[in-house]
């Protein structure tokens, strides 16, 4: 008796809650389908008076959104797929291969890790610099392909698998690389999913290493042109509409990604981090 | 073939497989995080200014020249470092406790042996947590904004919201404005400290920044949350249980038997927070700059704006470190008082 009237009370205080997390993304979506004045208007409404597709119109046809969209959707995947294949090879071999420098290198990458990565803004504009990559895809996507802590991710999996198969593989004469493409990175599906999932809401969220690493407006991706029409880029007025449509079009792969990996993410996170 | 050879040629097989496969990430890692480190580090004690090379043999050495100039030159550059120290400091002691208060409060709630739906619940927390700062931001300038769903909501209650982003003026000053104390008494005034008064000190935070803080509450409780839950599962129930027995009520059990054991957690929690309220800048960026009136200037930001706005790279680079330096204390006093407790 007393447990269940714990609970009620528990589930008025969860609700609450989650109607404070959830509202601004509900309005959010709301407000991209009403006009100016009614953004203005009725702030708080969640079905528009007068629906209208006028803010998501501009968007596509009067701004560079499809462009940056592209750029977004290239500089996610290439980052996403390299970051896999760089941290699972790296993670592996601290894991499993007993060669000379090893701990050094382990040591090396703790250390790279407590690197803040705003402290990094002008120093990475200058190599990108002279290195000769500034202002291109290269210089927004190769400095992105590799991240210290997926590399502890997929080193703690592959400690964790047996070495059993391996061996047998050894055994049958199969060299390091083959035995690790076909016969090590199948079996670390989970961890590799963990990565995908991380590498993409990373790439896809970053904004500061695109502002220190390119200018061109053809290179804008989604973060970047977003920014820009939050400071009012595009409009006379405040064009909350606008804005609010572009920045629901910029959550929604994220927030597919999210529901459909919900549980994984919400146990791995916590995984990841938690060592 | 002896037997030693053998293995000394297996050895030398794994030292080159393993360098191999590391070598990708050893390579970016040291040409974009490592290399820049040591670039910017020269860059901070140079007086180069964004044209060409900075390793040309026209620019030259001058020591601690930027480091002197934004921490005691008496100008501008100073004025500015002493104004986001002391926006990020205020915006800091707000955020680090909040959140972490919450993530533990929303992880108890969660945690709850009888809950259901207890996957729809951990979602919607966390679900503000993975989408992008911009897009927040966004949205935050929306809902904060003078005719805004937060105003609207105020005004429920009686209350006229004020213009969010656009306001200046420190809580704190507010406060003591209601007492009506209007201007700084002369002690306050004619002293300080990087630049600024000890009253522009004590101005608390920014109505504007007050916003930020909200907007950090709401983006990364979700994520702490899970490391909490993931905590609670850890601890289990068979303290709770024998609390249970002994006649304890809830909030006893939680206080006496939970806290105690969630106390790394809570270290972990408050070192990220730290480490992260130290950096904020994607927001900055996208919502105000800087403004109003310079109240939500970051340590971050200047770094950034001094660099590639105002072509004062020393400056910049000198900010960055310094605030490398704060980061790297706080996460090694956090290690230390741990190691104490265990």
């Amino acid at each position: 008796m007393r447990r269940r009237r714990g609970a009620w009370w528990a589930y008025l205080v969860l609700a609450v809650l989650a109607i404070g997390y959830i509202a601004p993304f509900l309005i959010e979506v709301a407000t991209s389908f009403k006009t100016d004045p009614e953004a203005a208007s009725s702030p708080l409404s969640l079905i528009p008076a007068t629906p209208t597709t006028a803010a998501y119109r501009t968007l596509f046809v009067n701004s560079q959104l499809p462009l940056w969209f592209a750029n977004s959707v290239l500089v996610t995947v290439v980052v996403t797929l390299g970051r896999v294949l760089f941290q699972s090879l790296a993670g592996y071999a601290l894991a499993r291969i007993p060669f000379r420098g090893r701990a050094a290198i382990f040591a090396g990458l703790v250390a790279v890790m407590a690197v803040p990565n705003v402290v990094l803004l002008i120093p990475k504009f200058l190599v990108i610099n002279t290195l000769h990559i500034y202002d291109s895809y290269a210089g927004m996507i190769i400095p992105l392909l590799a991240d210290a802590a997926g590399v502890f991710i997929m080193k703690n999996f592959f400690e964790s698998i047996p070495s059993s198969v391996e061996e047998q593989a050894r055994i049958d004469g199969a060299g390091t690389f083959r035995l690790f493409w076909f016969v090590v990175l199948p079996m670390a599906r989970p961890a590799v999913m963990t990565t995908v999932i991380l590498s993409f809401q990373g790439s896809w969220n970053e904004l500061n290493h695109f502002i220190v690493a390119s200018q061109s407006p053809s290179l804008y991706t989604l973060t970047k042109g977003v920014a820009q029409l939050a400071s009012g880029a595009l409009s006379q007025g405040t064009q909350y509409p606008v804005k609010l449509a572009a920045a629901a079009l910029m959550t929604l792969p994220l927030a597919v990604v999210f529901f459909v990996f919900q549980r994984r993410i919400t146990n791995t996170t916590s995984g990841a981090v938690k060592e | 073939m002896t037997r030693g050879s053998g293995r000394r040629r297996i050895q030398l097989h794994h030292t080159r497989d393993g360098w191999l496969f590391v070598a990708p990430v050893l390579l970016i890692l040291g040409l974009f995080l490592v290399l820049p480190v040591l670039m910017a580090a020269w860059v901070s004690v140079s007086d180069w200014h964004g044209n060409g090379s900075p390793f040309a043999s026209g620019v030259g050495f001058v020591g601690l020249d930027n480091y002197r100039s934004i921490l005691s030159g008496g100008g501008l550059a100073e004025r500015d470092f002493g104004t986001s120290l002391r926006n990020n400091l205020y915006y800091v002691v707000l955020v680090v406790p909040l959140q972490t208060a919450l993530a533990l409060f929303l992880a108890v709630l969660v945690n709850q042996r009888a809950l259901r739906a207890r996957g729809f619940w951990r979602t919607a927390f966390y679900f503000p947590s993975v989408t992008s700062s911009v897009a927040i931001t966004v949205l935050w300038l929306f809902l904060f904004s003078t005719t805004g769903a937060v105003n609207r909501l105020l005004s429920f209650v009686g209350i006229h919201g004020p213009n969010w982003f656009q306001d200046p003026d420190g809580l704190v000053h507010l406060l003591l404005g209601r007492l009506g104390v209007d201007s700084a008494p002369g002690a306050l005034a004619d002293h300080g400290a990087i630049g600024i008064t000890w009253w522009d000190w004590l101005a608390g935070p920014s109505v504007a920044m007050t916003a930020f803080v909200a907007m950090a509450i709401f983006t990364t409780s979700g994520t702490f949350m899970l490391l909490f839950i993931a905590a609670l599962r850890n601890i289990g129930e068979e303290t709770d249980e024998a609390g249970l027995i002994d006649g304890a009520n809830s909030w006893q059990r939680f206080r006496y038997l939970t806290l105690p054991q969630l106390r790394p957690t809570v270290f972990t929690v408050v070192t990220l927070g730290l480490i992260g309220t130290w950096q904020v800048f994607d927001q900055i960026y996208t919502g105000t700059q800087g403004g109003p009136a310079k109240t939500t200037l970051t340590p971050a930001y200047l770094s950034f704006s001094s660099a590639f706005n105002n072509q004062q790279w020393g400056q910049g680079a000198a900010i960055a470190f310094i605030l490398f330096a704060i980061i790297v204390v706080l996460t090694l006093g956090q290690r230390w008082l741990l190691r104490e407790r265990s």
